[in-house]
């Protein structure tokens, strides 16, 4: 089984974003991107497949942030092939952009499994595996929690949905797969195996050959949230602050 | 898939004559699958698999207790379990979440915390005196003070640093810091067995101390003084460096002056295993306590070469679920009895590791409000009588 991963960055939250002059982006001085959490989880889910049945794992990524570094560590991790797609603008394309790019190098290279995060963080105009299974006219499950081979060549997928109800689907390859969670959390690779590959190894280059289309959505402009209440914090003796809460919780009916 | 096949490192146990003074010593031993002796023996015999696939390799707190005692002088703290963590890394075994956590931010930004690099000097908004940068400063100073990870980030330790700067101010130090572009300086990484993350760290922080001038490096984390001390020379990066306690203790004299508010207050002090095992400095902090005016040093059972660890090293701080699976206890609980024996007011610590470790620990044994734990440093910042003024 030949599966592609997709890797897609998204902007680190651990520094404070700032809204650039435009008022419509943030501000790229201080951004930093780090690898989408549930691609992170798509890539953990190709592996387990790739230990469980000799599937190869090639992990594509379009080249901006730092989509090398995301794809040398998903070498490392224990990815086949790394390909990042080139040029695309500072930042990424939209959404819409981003599965039309990659779905112009997965008709070039097809393979039988696509796996990518089912959200991402700076999702606006679409959530990218729905669009690509559009965009290749292939079948799509979304939100999975586990996806498995089955002895028919196809793919057995569990995938929740809300009030606790599970659902167990079959379906065929090629298929494209939202990812929500890997079975386990994504494996930690030592950093000396990624200095390793980095060095070894080579990421290939696929040309960004696709349009960008028009986004579905303008962004007139950026607020940053503001904080429309604040933490009432209790003092004082822990029967006295108890008392407190009992209140608290009974005057909002949270208490019977 | 784990080998069998000797590892490099091996050889340098061969002088290992099997008589459990290690094991025996180790505060975590009891609870082992594996004591240090037994790793050693079950290497040698080509069944260090049998270590791997336990949790023996993560129940190390880095207290040099082991090699402190080992008769034919292994390295059992600094390279023996080291090689077990990274050889079980190595072979895809995956270690505890929050240390897998703490590696993974060291990595991305520098600090085990994940937090970002341009919040690395918040803690200086609070210290009411100037913290200036060596990138901005643009000349040469007197001292580099390494902040490291816990002190920037932490927010109990950040009241240790904070009393560090004033101190500095208050003894007329020409210091800076490097601010934003400091990065961990690895130790408790090197102790996790990341050794290509330690690698790493080492070249950043070797470009960045060599391009700046300083007279000497002072460090207030015993970790750091620990690898840059012992490990970065050995890597062809040496640097003259020292703890505060050392620095300060250096500059008695003209710190003693400024101790004009006494503390009236029975303390005891806490040697932490990379300033006392490790590096041999046990008189410099005790030094700095008896000239608080109003202190009545009184030492706790356990000291100096005995002194029992916190739990934190090693990458300890984040292995406190899988030791407490193991032992049911933390160390930090069962040293602190030590401490409450003595019947003192405060309990003295050097190593920013300890403070929030030992609060916890009077909280999670009962003992809260029966004696304070204070940073050396909060305890002579308390005493110089020029505080107010310099805060103001």
């Amino acid at each position: 089984m030949k599966i592609a991963v997709l890797l897609t960055m998204v902007p680190d939250l651990v520094e404070e974003l700032e809204i650039d002059p435009s008022g419509t982006a943030l501000d790229t001085q201080w951004l930093r991107y780090v690898l989408s959490e549930s691609d992170d989880h798509a890539l953990e889910q190709a592996l387990l497949l790739k230990d469980r049945h000799s599937a190869s794992v090639t992990a594509l990524a379009l080249d901006y942030g730092d989509a090398e570094q995301a794809l040398f560590t998903a070498l490392a991790k224990g990815a086949d092939a790394a390909i990042k797609i080139a040029p695309v603008p500072p930042g990424g394309p939209n959404r819409r952009g981003a599965a039309a790019l990659f779905a112009e190098v997965l008709r070039r290279q097809p393979a039988d499994l696509i796996l990518t995060g089912v959200q991402a963080t700076n999702d606006l105009d679409g959530h990218l595996p729905g669009l690509l299974g559009g965009l290749l006219d292939l079948r799509y499950v979304g939100v999975t929690r586990s996806v498995e081979a089955s002895a028919d060549g196809g793919l057995v997928v569990q995938k929740e949905y809300p009030g606790g109800v599970a659902a167990e689907i079959s379906l065929p390859t090629p298929a494209v797969i939202g990812v929500i969670s890997a079975p386990q959390p994504p494996r930690y690779v030592p950093v000396a195996r990624i200095r390793e590959v980095t060095k070894t190894r080579m990421v290939g280059v696929e040309a960004a050959i696709a349009v960008d289309p028009q986004p579905a959505a303008v962004i007139r402009r950026l607020y940053k949230p503001e904080p429309a209440g604040h933490a009432t914090m209790l003092t004082g003796p822990p029967e006295q602050m108890a008392q407190e809460l009992a209140a608290i919780l009974e005057g909002r009916g949270l208490l019977r | 898939m784990l080998s069998a096949s000797p590892r490099p490192w091996q050889h340098e146990f061969n002088p290992c004559i099997q008589c459990g003074i290690c094991g025996g010593s180790c505060p975590l031993g009891h609870v082992m699958d594996h004591t240090p002796r037994r790793v050693i023996h079950l290497a040698k015999e080509g069944l260090l698999d049998e270590v791997l696939r336990t949790t023996t390799p993560w129940l190390c707190v880095s207290c040099y207790t082991c090699a402190a005692r080992c008769p034919s002088g292994l390295k059992i703290t600094d390279l023996l379990f080291p090689a077990l963590r990274d050889a079980a890394l190595t072979a895809g075994l995956q270690p505890p979440s929050e240390v897998k956590r703490a590696l993974d931010n060291t990595y991305r930004y520098g600090n085990p915390f994940g937090e970002g690099p341009r919040k690395r000097l918040e803690w200086a908004k609070g210290a009411g005196v100037s913290v200036p940068v060596i990138s901005q400063v643009k000349r040469r100073v007197d001292v580099l003070w390494i902040v490291e990870c816990y002190p920037a980030y932490h927010p109990r330790n950040q009241r240790q640093a904070q009393a560090m700067a004033r101190l500095f101010h208050a003894l007329g130090v020409d210091f800076a810091v490097l601010g934003p572009e400091e990065h961990c300086i690895g130790d408790c990484e090197r102790l996790a067995g990341e050794h290509g993350l330690f690698e790493s760290l080492v070249e950043y922080n070797a470009g960045l101390l060599e391009r700046y001038e300083y007279g000497e490096i002072v460090t207030s984390d015993p970790h750091a003084m620990n690898s840059l001390k012992r490990v970065y020379p050995a890597m062809g990066h040496r640097y003259p460096t020292v703890h505060y306690v050392e620095y300060l203790a250096r500059h008695l004299e003209t710190l003693r002056p400024l101790l004009r508010r006494p503390l009236r207050a029975r303390v005891t002090y806490h040697d932490n295993c990379c300033l006392g095992r490790a590096c041999g400095i046990y008189e410099a902090p005790r030094d700095l306590l008896r000239a608080i005016p109003g202190v009545a040093l009184v030492e706790m059972p356990f000291t100096r070469e005995t002194s029992l660890c916190c739990g934190g090293g090693g990458a300890g701080m984040w292995l406190d679920t899988t030791i407490w699976q193991a032992a049911h206890e933390r160390l930090s609980d069962r040293r602190i009895a030590h401490a409450l024996a003595t019947g003192a007011d405060i309990l003295a610590v050097s190593c920013p590791f300890e403070t929030s470790r030992f609060e916890d620990a009077l909280k999670s044994t009962g003992n809260d409000g029966r004696l304070v734990v204070r940073d050396i440093l909060e305890l002579l910042d308390e005493s110089v009588a020029a505080r107010s003024e310099v805060q103001a």
